[in-house]
């Protein structure tokens, strides 16, 4: 309760929870406002913003409504963002747990193959993994928790290892408690807050990584996606820059929103770090 | 004489939001040359703020809002950051209590001295590093040459306090700021220090403020005391007075509180031994595959002790004595490589980790940190119940139980729901010493209990582990760096060091008559082991009125 | 001689991470729908079992799975990192002809990104919640939410295609036969916008972590006795916290440098430039497994140099680290 108290005192908190609101709103509405398939043919191709009232962010290169594509589009980054993070953080905190907790030959090995992931350049694996599974959007969701993880991985090991060296965890230890009571029950409560925040770091990546396979024309192709649109626009790019323009600012806003509430939450969580 | 440095009537306040108003209260001080002014206080008193005033180093949002701070006539207070920066180091030199993190750890300790010759003065490289030697022989570290080289993490903490005074020193301050700076060390550390802030001082004429919390070392060292209680000055004058005749209610409450070093007369024990260490063993192995790069540390050698049922053994010994480790061995936090650790007829070395789990209800362990020792996101209640939950007590019964506990450890049974936060770091420690009584165990084993709380709070938690252990019976082994709790608690003493137990007898005995040359040399360095603390009856009830809630003890 | 044999020992603690991620490709290609038989057999249209039996001996595929995998690693432990069939040439021999332009994206783009993340991060931190501090965290901010391929682009917009300040694309002029310094500046000019791109995430990522280190260590003890040594302000930060701030920099130089090759698959497409991120592009949409692979094998390696390289750096700066 104290923190949700905190998070409405924080103004970055405000606008992003504000911009996130929106797009959340945009995602939800997409059906009612915009009933019909977003990637069929709505009107005449390349018509401007603002010019014609039916297409009121214009059409794109194939005239379908870039409005309607925003608003759909919502729903897949939203989703794609809130799956990959979901899976990379259960992921994360699962391995760095046990790493943390149990240290040695089981630190060892959990920590190798986190820097083997954390040594392939994220993207690089995601296209090796669309490359070999293929691109539908489930593919692709699973695809971009798995190459997310090692971040909270990391992050979760070094909470446990110092929070297995405080005394309450001996205590625990020394009231006869079991390894998984501890490191669930005693250490993880205590371990999360870093961790939530991270989540919305993952969550900013996971979208923009989803945007850039769309835009490379590597996501599934039959969900209206804002990378696909922008990619779309590129042939169009000297004259209609408009086609790829918008969908971008929607990402940058989207992003910011989930990275402005991070912060807030992260104020929030550490009031001590605040004044700083 | 007249005063070199003068406070008067210093207020100094806090932000808006902390537990109270003002740091410091219309505080007046004079410090004379060649004199060891000690301001004495606990935590939250005022007395670091003191230092932080007169440098103008005051934390963010805490200002000197009246008052004057005269250094040689000048006014501080009126002076600008420019101004302030030229008598800082050159004219008020300051220590700092932990010379580890005092210390920049990217930057050789040479180069550290030599830059308050760049700061204040235009000497040229080759004399400055002349002059650095030269600072670093006066403060007798061995090997002035290597130690201008080296980094602090190269050097001991003592050896680090050494420069961290040489750096002081370097401009020959008339006035020499001392914030608890033998605190972080070991005891025999700490009476090589304060000799040498002694002889410093004595040689160069320095006036010395010297911040401490320690009465110990005020008996020590210092011509004159001035007491603080949040933020008020409550009693000053020459340290004999005070030391022996304090005026002031508090002031004779705290010195009531500190332990004397001379042992009560011995309680009578059984011969039943009940629990017994033989020839236990631990060592660290740390580095990689290549033996070559493995360091061992033999953090226990052998180690032989008894303790007798219903008594209370006490394991000294400095910091890396392994005495922490012994103790971690006994309730199996660490697995000893060799030896037995036997309770009754069991030895719990050998038992697996699921009967040792089952067995943890017979040996028990109260912890140093009252702030880390407690999980903070569990309700006090709660933390004193879990054990029994775990050993199959149901959950109402278990937490019927932690209210009486609470009442026995001097805790009001109604605050089993609160949050560890909500309790004083005193009353902290007695929510971990009835997590360990509720279990019921025939052992406790008690690392450092008193030693991160004040004075007059350790007093009381060390009244209440004496009361306890007669009204249950409890056999106790307790860990402590410090010979005054040691000698006021335990009916045994153990010394270590270097992971061996290098003494073992009667406390009484080894007070005063110890063997080994390192007994002795603990012993010789304990701070103001002449002076023996005046006892007044009616001070610790004066402090029971101001501190803490424990009201069936007194 | 102490940083030397440090970092020798962190590169010989990577080969087990460079196993790990050669036995994850290995498993990678097994869960592939299909082997390299099954494709070639639906190139040609079809074949019968015995031919495909035969071609399976042939590839080694008729050896138990630990045999294939010890056969692949010491295929890729020489370098050998198989035959193209889109480009006709062996796979290292394409990636060696992509690797520089790669390389010096990368090093650019690192190099603008460390600078202006640090020079933006001492000034915020000394600003600290005054309206320098505000603007340029909210700058941050707003670079990192921005996708790098939607930034380049609208910089081909407004810069190439309306101002006509830069080149939209491409690594040199392409038949200019600039020689020397001038072919120097020429590929400066051309790779001037990718640069831009690639970094802004990563300046954004320096920027915060250069702030936040910089006040975590404004706060240590050790700048206090600075302070009351009567150090000016100005030199307390250059000759004391500076350096203890950079270490966090340094390290995160090493944990990005794999999310760095990734970006500049994006920036490469976007920009046509002839590199190895470019190439990984191409050949996930021509199917061409073994170049993509062998990509994803040299990636590894330039991580693990990279690191290699801030691990030495590192035991530069601290002299703390002894193992």
């Amino acid at each position: 309760m104290e923190t949700v108290a905190r998070l409405a005192k924080s103004p970055a908190a405000i606008v992003g929870l504000l911009l996130l609101f929106l797009v959340v709103a945009m995602a939800l509405t997409a059906p009612l406002v915009f009933p019909r398939d977003p990637l069929g043919l709505a009107g005449r191709p390349l018509q401007w913003p603002f010019v014609n009232s039916r297409f009121w962010l214009g059409t794109d290169t194939t005239g379908r409504d870039i409005a309607a594509q925003i608003f759909h589009g919502a729903r897949i980054s939203l989703l794609i963002g809130i799956v990959a993070t979901l899976l990379a953080i259960t992921i994360g905190i699962v391995l760095g747990a046990l790493a943390g907790y149990y240290g040695g030959l089981v630190d060892d090995v959990l920590m190798r193959i986190t820097e083997a992931f954390q040594t392939l350049p994220n993207f690089l694996l995601l296209l090796v993994l669309v490359a070999v599974f293929g691109s539908d959007i489930k593919t692709v969701t699973i695809a971009i928790g798995l190459v997310s993880w090692p971040a909270s991985a990391r992050l979760t090991r070094a909470e446990f290892l110092t929070l297995r060296s405080r005394e309450f965890v001996q205590a625990s230890r020394t009231l006869g408690m079991r390894d998984v009571q501890i490191i669930f029950r005693e250490i993880l409560p205590n371990a999360l807050p870093p961790v939530i925040v991270y989540a919305s770091v993952i969550m900013a990546t996971a979208i923009l990584l989803e945007s850039a396979l769309a835009f490379l024309n590597l996501s599934d192709p039959n969900v209206p996606s804002w990378g696909n649109l922008i990619g779309t626009g590129r042939s169009v790019l000297r004259t209609q820059w408009y086609v790829s323009a918008i969908p971008g600012i929607v990402i940058l806003l989207t992003v910011l929103a989930v990275s402005l509430v991070g912060q807030g939450l992260n104020d929030a969580l550490n009031p001590r770090l605040k004044r700083r | 004489m007249s005063a070199i440095l003068t406070i008067d009537s210093l207020t100094v306040a806090l932000p808006p939001g902390a537990d109270r108003p003002r740091a410091l209260e219309n505080v007046s001080l004079e410090l004379h040359p060649n004199e060891i002014l000690c301001v004495v206080g606990e935590s939250g008193s005022g007395k670091s703020m003191t230092a932080g005033a007169i440098l103008g180093l005051l934390p963010d949002g805490v200002q000197a809002i009246a008052g004057k701070i005269l250094l040689e006539g000048q006014d501080l207070l009126t002076l600008d950051d420019a101004q302030m920066q030229q008598i800082r180091g050159a004219r008020i030199g300051m220590i700092f209590q932990e010379p580890m993190t005092a210390l920049n750890p990217l930057r050789t300790i040479g180069d550290q001295i030599g830059e308050m010759f760049e700061t204040h003065t235009t000497l040229r490289s080759s004399e400055i590093r002349a002059r650095v030697l030269d600072l670093l022989r006066d403060v007798h570290i061995p090997d002035p040459e290597a130690a201008r080289r080296a980094y602090p993490h190269e050097l001991s903490g003592g050896q680090r306090q050494r420069a961290m005074i040489a750096m002081a020193l370097a401009l020959e301050p008339r006035v020499l700021i001392a914030d608890e700076p033998t605190t972080a060390l070991d005891v025999t550390t700490q009476a090589q220090i304060l000799k040498l802030i002694r002889e410093l001082q004595q040689r160069k004429g320095t006036a010395v403020l010297f911040i401490t919390h320690d009465f110990g070392v005020v008996a020590e060292i210092a011509d004159r005391v001035a007491v603080m209680q949040k933020g008020l000055l409550v009693e000053e004058g020459p340290a004999i007075d005070v030391l022996n005749d304090p005026q002031h209610p508090y002031t004779r409450a705290l010195i009531a509180a500190v332990p004397p070093l001379v042992p009560p007369p011995p309680q009578m024990t059984g011969s039943e031994i009940i629990l017994r260490i033989e020839h236990v063993s631990k060592t660290y192995r740390k580095g990689g595959l290549l033996a070559r790069h493995r360091r061992v540390t033999h953090a226990v050698k052998d180690a032989n002790l008894v303790l007798p049922r219903g008594g209370t053994l006490g394991i000294v010994g400095e910091s890396g004595s392994g005495k922490s480790t012994l103790a971690r061995c006994m309730v199996r936090l660490l697995d000893p490589d060799q030896g037995s650790i036997r309770l009754g007829d069991t030895d719990l070395a050998s038992l697996s980790r699921k009967e040792m789990r089952a067995a943890t209800r017979r040996i028990q362990m109260v912890y140093q940190d009252p702030f880390a020792s407690l999980n903070p996101r569990r309700k006090a209640g709660e933390l004193v119940a879990q054990g029994p939950i775990i050993h199959g007590e149901t959950r109402e019964r278990a937490l019927a139980r932690a209210k009486e506990l609470f009442a026995l450890v001097g805790l009001d049974p109604d605050s089993t729901e609160r949050y560890p936060h909500e309790f004083s770091g005193g009353q902290r420690q007695r929510i971990g010493l009835a997590r360990a009584l509720a279990l019921g165990p025939e052992v406790l084993v008690a690392d450092e209990p008193v030693s991160a709380l004040d004075v007059s709070v350790q007093a009381q938690v060390l009244r209440l582990l004496a009361d306890l252990r007669k009204r249950l019976g409890l056999s106790m082994v307790f860990i402590t760096h410090d010979l005054r709790v040691a000698a006021q608690i335990c009916d045994r003493i153990a010394v270590m060091k270097d992971g061996e137990v290098v003494e073992e007898g009667l406390t009484a005995e080894v007070f005063t008559a110890p063997r080994h040359p390192y007994t002795k040399a603990l012993l010789a360095s304990v701070p103001g082991r002449d002076w023996t603390p005046p006892v007044s009856p009616d001070a610790v009830l004066a402090l029971a009125d101001t501190r803490e809630f424990a009201p069936q003890l007194l | 001689m102490r940083v030397l044999l440090l970092a020798l020992r962190r590169l010989a603690a990577s080969l087990p991470t460079l196993f790990v991620v050669l036995a994850g490709l290995f498993l990678l290609l097994q869960l592939a729908p299909g082997d390299t038989v099954d494709a070639l057999v639906a190139q040609m249209g079809g074949g019968d079992p015995v031919m495909m039996e035969e071609l399976r001996r042939y590839y080694g595929l008729d050896v138990s799975v630990a045999v294939q995998l010890g056969r692949y690693i010491w295929r890729l432990l020489q370098l050998d990192l198989g035959f193209s069939a889109i480009y006709g040439k062996p796979v290292s021999a394409v990636i060696l002809e992509r690797l520089p332009a790669t390389l010096l994206l990368m090093m650019s783009a690192l190099s603008f990104a460390f600078a202006g993340g640090m020079a933006l991060g001492v000034l915020a931190a000394r600003k600290v919640n005054r309206w320098p501090d505000t603007l340029i965290s909210t700058l941050g901010l707003i670079f990192y939410a921005t996708p790098s391929f939607w930034f380049g682009l609208m910089g081909i917009v407004i810069f190439a295609v309306n101002l006509g300040w830069l080149p939209a694309g491409s690594f040199e002029e392409i038949g200019a036969g600039y020689t020397g310094f001038r072919r120097a500046l020429d590929i400066a000019w051309h790779l001037f916008l990718p640069t831009l791109t690639l970094a802004l995430i990563f300046l954004a990522t320096y920027l915060r972590i250069m702030r936040a280190s910089m006040l975590e260590v404004l706060n240590l003890e050790f700048v206090r006795t600075a302070r009351a040594k009567g150090l000016s302000p100005g030199r307390v930060v250059r000759r004391h916290v500076l350096r203890n701030a950079l270490l966090p920099m340094v390290t995160l130089i090493g944990l990005q440098a794999g999310t760095m090759l990734g970006g500049s698959i994006v920036v490469e497409s976007v920009f046509a430039l002839p590199g190895l991120g470019r190439l990984a592009y191409e050949s996930v949409v021509q199917r061409d497994l073994n170049t993509l692979l062998g990509i994803v094998f040299v990636s590894a390696l330039l991580v693990i140099a990279v690191n290699f390289i801030v691990d030495l750096l590192y035991a530069r700066l601290d002299p703390r680290i002894v193992t």
